[in-house]
C-alpha cells in the first residue's frame, strides 16, 4: 500500500482551531476551543461523555456548523471564507470538497448498507473525485489488504462482524486519501473481543505518518499510539500534553478523577 | 463444571427412558376449518350452479374487442398515472423535506388540498375547466383536453398527494447517520438522494406504492363518468345494449383479479430486490 501512503505523507495536514464555540440551543457544548495538531501526528481526545469531544471532532470536517471562532486544516479555513471580520458560509459544493480531504470514522460504521463492500468504498472516489472506476477499484481492493479483508469485497455490510464493518468504514475513509483522519469512538460500538482489530488498524496508520485526531476510551491505546494526549470537560481543554504528562502525571484534578475512573 | 458442584444426569442411575411431548388436541380448530370448508364449497356451488350468473355470456365478452381495449386502457392509464404520480410526488417529498420554508409549505399545502377532496370531485371539475378558462394558449379548453388528457390530469393529482407522504415516509425511515456519512465523503446533493437516500427508502416505499398501485389500477374505473372507455366503462357499454349486467360486471370483475394478482407477485420480487444487504436476504 506504499502508494496510498506516500501519497498521504505528502499532503498530511495539520489543525488549527481558535476560540471555537458551539451552542446545541442553551446548552454550551464548546466553550472556546483552542487546539494545534501539527502534521503528521496523532492527537488523542479523551474525556467523559457529554464533554463536546464529539462535537469537537465534528466541527473539523463542518458536519457541525461553529457559533464562532475558526477551524483551520492546512491553514484553511473550513466551512467558511474570511472577509474582515466576518466568516461567510461556503457554498455547499465548496464544503464538500474541502471535506474529500478529511477522512472521517463513525462510532457506527454508517456503512451504507445496500452497497457491497467495494461499491461503499468507491464510491467517493468515482462521485467525488470522479475517478476512473476502474481505478478506484484497483485501489479500494488494495486498501481492502491493508486492513486484512481482502476476501470480503463482494460482501454486504451486514454480513460483517462489527470489527469487519469498522475496517471497512476506515478503508473508505481512506479511499479519499485524506491528510487528516478524524476518529469518532471508532470501537465504541463493539463487542470487547472485537475492539484490538480495529485498534491493530489505527495504529498502523498512525506509523504510516497521516495527521489523526482520535476520541476515544481506550486509555491503554492514547498511551501508546498519541503524540499529544487531549483532556475536555464541559466543552474546555483542561490539560493536554504528551501522554506520559497528562495520563501518568495529571497536573489538573478533574483529569485525575476521570482516570481513576477508567483505568 | 466440577462433579463435585453438580449432580450430572450421567452419574444418574439408568432409569426409565425420557418422557415423551403430546400436543393439545386441536379439536375446535378441527372442526372450524371443517364448517368453514363446507361453507365455501356450497357457496361455489350455487355460483357454478346459479344460471343467472350467464358464464357462457362471461366466456363469450371476456376477450372480445372492445372489453380488451377497455384493459389496456385501463392498464396504461395506470402505468401513467403512477409513474407521473411518483415523479410529481417525489419532487413534492423533496420540497417537503427541504430548509425553505416557503416551499415546505407550497408542499403541504398541496397534500393538504388534494387530499381533502373527492377525487369523483376533482374528475369532474377538470372536465368542466373550459367553463374557467375557455381558452389556454389560444386553443380552445374543449378541443386541447379530451376526456382522456383530463383523466390523466385529474388522476396524476391525485395520486401525487398521496405519493409525496409515501416518498417522504421513506426518505424519513432512512437512518440520519446514512446522510452524515455521505456528507463526509463529500457526495453532492443528488448523488446522496438518487444513490444512498432513495435506494434505502425504497424498502418502505415499496409496500405502500405496491398498494396505491392495486388501488389505481381500481380507482381508473372512475373515469367512467367521464366516459373514458376504460376496462368498466367498455363493459358497461355492452350491458346498457344487451342487459345483460351481470355477466359484463364479472367480466370486469375477473379483469381486475388477474392484474391484481399479476402486480402483487411483481411487487413481491421488486421488494425482494431492495431488500438486498439486509440481514437474512440473499
Amino acid at each position: 500500500m506504499s502508494s496510498v501512503t506516500a501519497t498521504a505523507e505528502a499532503t498530511t495536514a495539520k489543525v488549527e482551531l481558535r476560540a471555537v464555540h458551539k451552542r446545541f440551543g442553551a446548552l454550551h457544548v464548546l466553550r472556546g476551543i483552542d487546539l494545534d495538531v501539527r502534521a503528521g501526528e496523532v492527537t488523542v481526545v479523551l474525556g467523559p461523555s457529554g464533554s463536546g469531544k464529539s462535537t469537537l471532532l465534528r466541527t473539523i470536517n463542518h458536519l457541525e456548523k461553529v457559533d464562532s471562532g475558526t477551524v483551520g486544516v492546512d491553514g484553511v479555513l473550513v466551512g467558511y471564507r474570511r472577509s474582515g471580520n466576518k466568516l461567510h458560509e461556503l457554498r455547499e459544493r465548496e464544503i464538500l470538497k474541502q471535506r474529500t480531504r478529511i477522512g472521517f470514522v463513525f462510532q457506527n460504521f454508517h456503512l451504507f448498507p445496500h452497497l457491497t463492500v467495494l461499491e461503499n468504498i468507491v464510491e467517493a472516489p468515482v462521485s467525488a473525485l470522479k475517478r476512473p472506476r476502474r481505478d478506484a477499484e484497483a485501489a479500494a481492493r488494495k486498501l481492502l489488504e491493508r486492513v486484512g479483508l481482502a476476501d470480503k469485497a463482494e460482501a454486504y455490510p451486514k454480513q460483517l462482524s462489527g470489527g469487519q464493518q469498522q475496517r471497512v468504514a476506515i478503508a473508505r475513509a481512506l479511499a479519499l486519501e485524506p491528510g487528516l483522519l478524524l476518529f469518532d469512538e471508532p470501537t465504541s460500538a463493539l463487542d470487547p473481543e472485537l475492539v484490538g482489530e480495529v485498534l491493530d488498524v489505527i495504529r498502523d496508520l498512525a506509523a504510516s505518518g497521516t495527521t489523526m485526531i482520535v476520541v476515544t476510551h481506550e486509555i491503554g491505546f492514547a498511551r501508546e499510539v498519541a503524540d499529544t494526549v487531549v483532556f475536555m470537560d464541559e466543552g474546555r481543554i483542561v490539560e493536554q500534553g504528551p501522554p506520559a504528562e497528562v495520563l501518568d502525571a495529571p497536573r489538573h484534578e478533574r483529569t485525575r478523577a476521570f482516570l481513576s475512573k477508567v483505568l | 463444571m466440577s462433579a463435585t458442584l453438580v449432580k450430572t444426569p450421567s452419574t444418574a442411575p439408568p432409569a426409565e427412558p425420557p418422557p415423551r411431548v403430546v400436543p393439545t388436541r386441536r379439536t375446535g380448530q378441527w372442526a372450524a376449518a371443517a364448517a368453514v370448508l363446507v361453507l365455501l364449497a356450497l357457496a361455489l356451488v350455487s355460483v357454478v350452479r346459479n344460471e343467472a350468473f350467464q358464464w357462457d355470456v362471461v366466456a363469450e365478452y371476456f376477450t372480445s374487442a372492445s372489453v380488451l381495449r377497455g384493459l389496456g386502457l385501463t392498464l396504461w392509464l395506470t402505468a401513467l398515472v403512477m409513474a407521473l404520480g411518483f415523479v410529481l410526488g417525489t419532487l413534492l417529498a423533496a420540497l417537503r423535506l427541504s430548509a425553505n420554508p416557503v416551499l415546505r409549505a407550497v408542499s403541504w399545502g398541496y397534500t393538504w388540498f388534494f387530499r381533502s377532496t373527492p377525487i369523483l370531485v376533482q374528475l369532474l371539475f377538470w372536465f368542466n375547466i373550459g367553463v374557467l378558462y375557455p381558452q389556454i394558449l389560444g386553443v380552445n379548453t374543449v378541443n386541447l383536453l379530451g376526456p382522456v388528457a383530463v383523466a390523466v390530469i385529474g388522476l396524476t393529482l391525485h395520486e401525487a398527494a398521496y405519493a409525496a407522504e409515501v416518498v417522504r415516509g421513506g426518505i424519513l425511515s432512512v437512518d440520519r447517520g446514512q446522510i452524515e456519512a455521505a456528507h463526509s465523503l463529500g457526495l453532492g446533493r443528488w448523488r446522496r438522494l438518487t444513490r444512498i437516500v432513495l435506494p434505502q427508502a425504497m424498502r418502505a416505499i415499496v409496500p405502500p406504492a405496491g398498494n396505491m398501485l392495486i388501488g389505481t389500477l381500481k380507482g381508473t374505473s372512475i373515469v367512467s363518468v367521464i366516459a373514458v372507455q376504460d376496462l368498466l366503462y367498455s363493459t358497461q357499454l355492452v350491458y346498457h345494449r344487451t342487459y345483460e349486467i351481470i355477466p359484463l360486471l364479472l367480466v370486469a370483475t375477473l379483469w381486475y383479479v388477474a392484474v391484481t394478482s399479476v402486480l402483487g407477485v411483481g411487487q413481491h420480487y421488486v421488494e425482494r430486490h431492495y431488500a438486498r444487504g439486509t440481514a437474512g436476504a440473499r
